[in-house]
């Protein structure tokens, strides 16, 4: 790692004044970033970590939302989201492992937008808003493809908010050594339409399948995928772990059993 | 540099870190507490897992000047008061749990925080908790058994899965 300094500040305010310094960089749970640094390919001149922010660590239930603060690890997302939002729960409880969840966080999971990320699908699936120091993001305009986003330099994502579905599941085709997703699909069922939210697979980053979205919006059941055919290969990544052509045949696979597996 | 101060296993220690220290390298080298292994540095294997605050984490993955003011706890602190093995270290030794022993200070340290949440856990569960924990010799099987036993339960003769 190259050196640099650590700032550990304890409100938003703090952090967004001590982000304003050349070359600096927020620190979530370190999960993702501390790895980067390891291979050198960050150079930040100081990292301002957020891990001591007590008002950006939360799980509220306001009305039909699922209000997370952006500092709030996957572990107690987990935990906390289990009774409003069972299919978001069992999305951070599956993330990594113990260890990884304690530390990691929802706002860095966000910022980042690694394409095999497993939150982005569930935010495009059900429409979530993404809140910053200094605006509110629509989903559909925040994530912008692999590993970028809207946000500013030097912006925080200080809550993320969920409207809650009625039903919902999150299907991850595990990629056995990482952990993180092959493919993974959200299915979240509302009163008056259906998302679909697609990670790991395509060139572009996370996506809305909205040609399923459309076929389940009437009729949510997995045989109302049948004549809906499979995103294209062309769009999709081709890596040692499986070829375009087989993370494609897996969305429908996956969406289907999410459509089944819904509570 | 920074000053940092945390409880590491009932002792208060105070230390100047630098901003890319982590937390592994703080306790091995600093304090020399070697029990806390590095096996890949990419956050895969487990074998660094140490208790920060009470939750479990890998200190190659966390900067020490992070555990400032925290309360760790790290393999050299889990035996009783008296020096002998604590219930799930004995049960790793009397259900041969390890092989070479590289991975077991991490193993134990996640058992630890395991049963600590979930004092009878299922076969299932154990599995599912050590998701993080690389062993390289045992085949896990009396890793599971071990910590079965260490939680007051029967153990499988032949694990499944
Ligand atoms: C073994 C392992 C397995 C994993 N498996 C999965 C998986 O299955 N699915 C999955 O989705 N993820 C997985 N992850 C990644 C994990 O979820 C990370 O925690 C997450 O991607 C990054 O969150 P973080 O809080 O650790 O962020 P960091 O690593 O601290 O930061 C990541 C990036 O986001 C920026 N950042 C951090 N927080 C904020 C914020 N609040 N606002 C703005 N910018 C911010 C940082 O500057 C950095 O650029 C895995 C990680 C490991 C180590
Ligand atoms: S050394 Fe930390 S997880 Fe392997
Ligand atoms: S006993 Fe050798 S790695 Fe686990």
């Amino acid at each position: 790692m190259y050196a640099f300094e650590i700032e550990r500040p304890t409100s938003v305010a703090d952090a967004v004044s001590a982000l304003s310094a050349d070359e600096a960089q927020p620190l979530g749970g370190g999960q993702t970033l501390i790895p980067t640094l390891k291979q050198r390919l960050a150079m930040p001149s100081k990292l301002v970590s957020l891990a001591g922010i007590e008002e950006m660590k939360y799980v509220r239930r306001d009305g039909d939302v699922l209000v997370i603060g952006g500092g709030t690890t996957h572990g107690r997302i987990a935990r906390e989201a289990a009774e409003h939002f069972p299919g978001l729960a069992a999305l951070a409880g599956k993330i990594g492992d113990p260890a990884v969840r304690n530390r990691g966080t929802i706002g860095g999971s966000i910022a980042n937008n690694d394409p095999s990320a497993c939150y982005p699908s569930a935010a495009m699936a059900c429409g979530a808003t993404i809140v910053t120091n200094s605006r509110e993001i629509a989903a559909d305009d925040y994530f912008q493809g692999m590993f970028t986003t809207a946000l500013e330099e030097g912006e925080i994502v200080t809550e993320v908010r969920f409207p809650i579905p009625e039903k919902s599941a999150y299907m991850k085709f595990e990629q056995i050594a990482s952990r993180f997703p092959l493919v993974g699909v959200f299915v979240a069922k509302f009163s008056d339409r259906v998302g679909v939210g697609v990670t790991g697979a395509s060139n572009d980053g996370v996506f809305r399948w909205t040609e399923a979205e459309e076929a389940l919006a009437g009729n949510f059941s997995a045989d109302a995928l049948s004549g809906v055919t499979a995103p294209p290969a062309s769009d999709m990544i081709a890596d040692l772990h499986g070829t375009a052509e087989y993370r494609a045949h897996l969305i429908p696979v996956m969406t289907r059993r999410g459509v089944a597996a819904a509570a | 540099m920074t000053e940092v101060t945390m409880n590491v296993n009932g002792r208060k220690v105070t230390r100047s870190v630098r901003g890319n220290e982590l937390l592994v390298e703080f306790l091995r080298e600093q304090l020399r507490l070697t029990g806390t292994h590095v096996g890949c540095d990419t956050s895969q294997c487990g074998a660094c897992c140490v208790h920060v605050n009470g939750e479990l984490v890998k200190a190659c993955t966390m900067f020490a000047a992070e555990a400032d003011g925290a309360e760790v706890a790290t393999i050299e602190g889990q035996a009783n008061a008296d020096g002998s093995l604590n219930v799930i270290q004995q049960a790793f030794q009397d259900y041969h749990g390890l092989q070479c022993g590289f991975c077991t200070p991490g193993m134990v340290m996640s058992a630890a925080s395991l049963l600590k949440d979930n004092p009878k856990p299922t076969e299932e569960e154990i599995r599912h908790h050590l998701q993080g924990n690389i062993c390289r010799c045992t085949g896990y099987h009396n890793i599971v058994r071990a910590i079965m036993a260490a939680s007051g339960q029967e153990t499988p003769a032949v694990a499944a899965e």
